[in-house]
């Protein structure tokens, strides 16, 4: 059965079309959510998409967690249901304390955008087909994307460390850390876009391997 | 405005004090003063003259270029608008329309490269989005001074930084564009940008009043002092009616500030104005704000407007009437509504966070009139302003370049290791892999881009007119090109050359040229032999234009680009855009399958390395009479291209250009990791055949199996073709009686070139 998925939409965010289109394309019914709301609508599932809420001018994600959709946002998360932000949804979570750590500037202080690989660390719901060691060519693209964390080694023994990037660590993220999640694990961020990695016409498809908790439940038979 | 002798009646505008000497500051003539004066029937006040002034200045009438922009091609079946609106639009098919048109930021990009480049890109995007289209892409031709100066590392280190950190953020996604380096632009870069847009058919919005009694709502950011005279010479001591005001109060920066996060939510609020239907004309706030797009509405309609600057919202209410005027703050539109809609427009507004404020009306008539304080401090009449303006006919003397009657075909030694030669040619920016530029562009946003930066054309997967991805498969491919260097040495031959070779690019992806875009970068038109170059390159776009029909349905002149009394080289940039029935034919520019046939489509190779690339980059020398292009030739050459790709028989087309078919069979190699064995075509020179810029000619690979019918199409389309190799396994390219370029040395090289332009030596 096909689950509902909800985007985020603030002001400022950019790849919310392109985040229905995947989740569409990986068997999920997509709809837009609006930040001024403060409900759901009974999703089943949510994803943070990538941009540059607010103009990021402060410090990116930090105005958006006061929307007041975010409050809703997090007691869906608190409740167990899967949470995915991308890019400068990652930078929203992280600043709205759903996911350890902060991202700030990349260490060569330039925006950059390419395909990079990257190795999956743990499992959780976004990447239920996947097992350890699973390398994923998906696309980075971000001023600010190099994770910071006081205990990158704790995070990695807790299970939370999701993503490394595999050879090439762009950014400066410390322990080449891509994509990380809270402790229940359902709620997961990433600053690779897999929602660009969906249509062979547009550079590959393992980006689908990352948005499982958007496709059909297994049927129960 | 308290002086003295205030007219008693606020109905008619108070004179200027020293009317002349504030016209001849603002840079009008006494010609074009006296013109005004005629026109008012009075003696004009602060505003009329902030208003005449800047709309009769180069940049918003185009008055010296006019008279020869007239004989370019604009008209077509494709053509649904053509140029003297924002953008031109071409028909697509399937009842998708493309709004597309590119402009230049050259001299505010020179004095803050960041933001000079960001606004650029801003200004053209809200062009686009004024069409009623969604912007769908940004290309960016961009030329430099030569690598290694410390002024060039900073301007294009910051262009590039600028142009990124405003298309990144408002989310529209840059796929391509060109550089070029040369010391020319050292003192005054180009920064040209296209923009792409995407609208329904009977979507297309148009910048004209409709009715009497329809509300102007001003939409977007406040009116404050920045780019106030960016498109003129506004900002003087002397233009403020308060002699006392500070010195430093009337010097405004002229460089405009952009904010991308505003222009996105103006795109979105937009968007979704014109989904609902709500505006009934609209205008975007470029060069000269309010004035500009007041003034250009009412005429367009044969109407008049009256608006209250008091309603204005102001950054700095101290804001004199003519600044407010005259205001270049960015990310602002004009829509006209019809009053029973404006509550409908401002909740839109509202809910993307977007200020909107009825500041006036369309009225019966013709006059154009402000009032400030409930006095009248403008009231002319709005044609006059907009479309009436002067127009020259500077005189010509002919443009020849000191060099141009040289022979380097007969006279330059040939090399003694073309090897190293070809080499070196892989580390001009011209050349080069300009991956360290397209890393600092999302290429990526809307999920559209099947080819972006480094193919010949950018390809598009055209989304729904309301941005959703993937609907059809449906596409265009888009191209800029531009020479400099040639068109120095052959103003006309080099545009025509110039032309050809951005629709050859748009072909190679298999895509058709529908129609063209240009921006004349040149230098400064009272100097006679520049005003020579500006009129016959135009010829040249022209007579190219209309032979390969591509009719230009807008574009930009940017003049008085030079750096103390040296002109750049006359630069005109052309866009091509051409739409591709599907993009899953789109034919790529690197080498597919090991074994694949290399063949030399178009005119055999022929000497050429006048204004080469590798006469000016390995000999330092740029001379000589470019070979001229042949353009049935040309147009014969593009169909058969599209033909083949309609039938999938291509496996990869690249076009031979700057650094000939040397660099275009390096690049195939290169971006395909493939290597090639190719044997050259008799009778020429072994520099010749590598670096010759002969026009006219791509470099395909074929499928053996394919082999056959490539040649009976060509035949048939009456096509030269010259079989030079295959496509191998080894890592060189390996050309028969001159050795072997190792790939592994050139891709050092080739990914080498870009970097140094950004980063320094």
């Amino acid at each position: 059965m096909s689950r509902r998925v909800g985007v985020v939409q603030f002001p400022g965010s950019c790849d919310e079309r392109d985040a229905l289109h995947a989740l569409a394309l990986v068997g999920a019914e997509p709809e837009l959510l609006w930040h001024a709301e403060a409900e759901l609508r009974g999703v089943d599932a949510v994803v943070v998409p990538g941009g540059f809420t607010y103009g990021d001018y402060l410090r990116a994600g930090a105005l958006a967690r006061f929307a007041p959709i975010m409050g809703a946002v997090a007691q869906f998360a608190a409740e167990g249901g899967p949470v995915l932000g991308i890019c400068n949804g990652f930078q929203v979570l992280c600043e709205a304390r759903l996911l350890p750590g902060a991202l700030t500037e990349n260490v060569t202080l330039r925006f950059v955008h390419r395909a990079v690989d990257v190795r999956v660390e743990a499992t959780n719901p976004w990447s239920a087909g996947l097992v350890p060691g699973a390398t994923l060519t998906v696309p980075i693209k971000h001023g600010e994307g190099r994770y910071v964390h006081p205990d990158p080694q704790g995070l990695a023994d807790a299970g939370q460390v999701w993503l490394r990037y595999a050879d090439d660590n762009p950014n400066g993220s410390v322990a080449d850390i891509a994509g990380v999640t809270n402790a229940a694990g359902n709620v997961a961020g990433l600053m690779p876009h897999p929602e660009h990695a969906v249509d062979p016409l547009l550079g590959g498809t393992d980006g689908r391997g990352l948005l499982a908790a958007a496709a059909p439940a297994p049927a129960a038979h | 405005m308290a002086t003295s002798d205030r007219a008693a009646d606020p109905t008619v505008p108070e004179p200027a004090a020293e009317p002349d000497a504030l016209a001849t500051d603002l840079g009008l003539t006494s010609q074009e003063y006296q013109r005004i004066v005629a026109t008012c029937g009075r003696t004009p006040s602060t505003a009329e003259l902030g208003t005449y002034s800047v709309m009769w200045s180069e940049h918003c009438s185009y008055k010296t270029s006019k008279i020869h922009l007239r004989r370019l091609p604009s008209r077509g079946p494709q053509v649904l608008v053509g140029p003297g609106e924002n953008a031109g639009v071409v028909d697509v098919g399937d009842g998708l329309a493309v709004a597309f048109k590119i402009e230049s930021h050259n001299h505010p990009s020179f004095v803050e490269p960041i933001q000079g480049a960001a606004t650029g890109v801003g200004g053209i995007i809200r062009d686009i989005l004024t069409m009623g289209a969604r912007p769908i892409a940004l290309l960016d031709p961009l030329r430099f001074g030569e690598p290694g100066d410390p002024v060039t590392t900073r301007v294009a280190s910051g262009v590039v930084r600028g142009i990124g950190r405003y298309g990144n953020a408002i989310g529209v996604p840059t796929v391509g564009g060109e550089v070029d380096v040369d010391p020319c632009y050292a003192g005054n870069p180009l920064v040209n940008v296209l923009c792409v847009g995407v609208v329904a058919r009977d979507g297309i919005q148009y910048a004209k009043a409709e009715r009497v009694g329809d509300v102007a709502v001003l939409i977007g950011q406040r009116t404050g002092r920045d780019g106030i005279g960016g498109a003129s010479v506004l900002a003087s001591a002397t233009f403020d009616d308060n002699a006392d005001d500070e010195a430093g109060q009337a010097k405004r920066p002229n460089v405009q500030v952009g904010d991308p996060f505003a222009g996105k939510l103006l795109i979105e609020a937009c968007l979704e104005l014109y989904a609902r239907q709500l505006v009934s004309g609209i205008q975007d706030m470029g060069a000269a704000g309010i004035a500009c797009s007041t003034a250009e509405m009412a005429s367009a309609a044969g109407l008049g407007m009256r608006v209250d600057l008091d309603r204005v919202p102001l950054r700095e209410p101290s804001m004199e009437s003519w600044e407010i005027l005259c205001s270049e703050s960015q990310e602002r539109m004009l829509a006209l509504v019809q009053p029973d809609r404006l509550d409908d427009v401002l909740a839109v507004c509202r809910r993307w966070g977007v200020d909107a404020t009825p500041i006036g009306e369309v009225t019966d008539g013709d006059r154009l009139v402000f009032t400030r304080g409930g006095a009248v401090v403008h009231d002319a009449p709005a044609a006059s302003i907009a479309d009436e303006g002067p127009t020259y006919d500077r005189p010509r003397e002919p443009w020849v370049h000191p060099h141009a009657h040289e022979h380097p075909d007969a006279d330059e030694p040939a090399p003694v290791d073309p090897i190293a030669d070809w080499l070196a040619l892989l580390d001009h920016p011209r050349a080069a892999d300009p991956t360290p530029i397209a890393e600092q562009y999302d290429s990526a946003v809307g999920s559209s881009t099947i080819a972006g930066p480094g193919g010949d054309a950018a390809v598009l997967r055209l989304p729904g007119a309301d941005g959703t991805p993937g609907v059809t498969l449906r596409g265009v491919a888009v191209a800029t090109d531009g020479n400099g260097r040639r068109c120095s040495l052959d103003p006309a031959e080099g545009a025509r050359q110039v032309v050809a070779e951005a629709a050859r690019n748009v072909a190679c992806t298999g895509a058709r040229p529908l129609a063209a875009t240009n921006n004349l970068n040149f230098g400064d038109p009272t100097r006679p032999p520049v005003m020579d170059a500006f009129a016959t390159a135009v010829d040249g776009l022209g007579q190219a234009c209309e032979a390969l029909d591509t009719p230009i349905t807008g574009g930009n002149v940017s003049f008085y680009n030079a750096t103390g009394g040296t002109d750049i080289h006359p630069t005109p940039v052309v866009g091509v855009l051409g739409p591709l029935a599907d993009v899953t034919a789109a034919v790529p520019a690197a080498f597919q399958r090991v074994g694949d046939a290399i063949v030399l489509l178009g005119a055999s190779t022929r000497p050429g390395l006048a204004g080469s690339l590798w006469l000016w980059h390995v000999r330092g020398r740029l001379a000589g009479r470019l070979p001229a292009i042949d353009l049935a030739a040309e147009v014969a050459l593009q169909r058969l291209l599209g033909d083949l790709a309609d039938e999938r028989l291509l496996a990869s087309a690249h076009d031979v250009a700057d650094g000939g078919l040397a660099v275009a069979l390096a690049e195939s190699a290169l971006r395909g990791h493939r290597g090639a064995e190719v044997t050259p075509e008799p009778d020429l020179a072994a520099h010749q055949w590598l670096f010759s810029e002969a026009p006219t000619r791509v470099v395909a690979s074929v499928a053996p199996d394919d082999l056959a019918a490539v040649e009976a199409a060509a035949a048939a389309a009456g096509v030269p073709l010259t079989h030079l190799g295959a496509v191998t396994e080894a890592q060189q390219v390996r050309v028969t009686g001159v050795g072997a370029l190792d790939l592994a040395a050139a891709r050092q090289r080739w990914q080498s070139g870009t970097a140094r332009l950004l980063d320094g030596p």
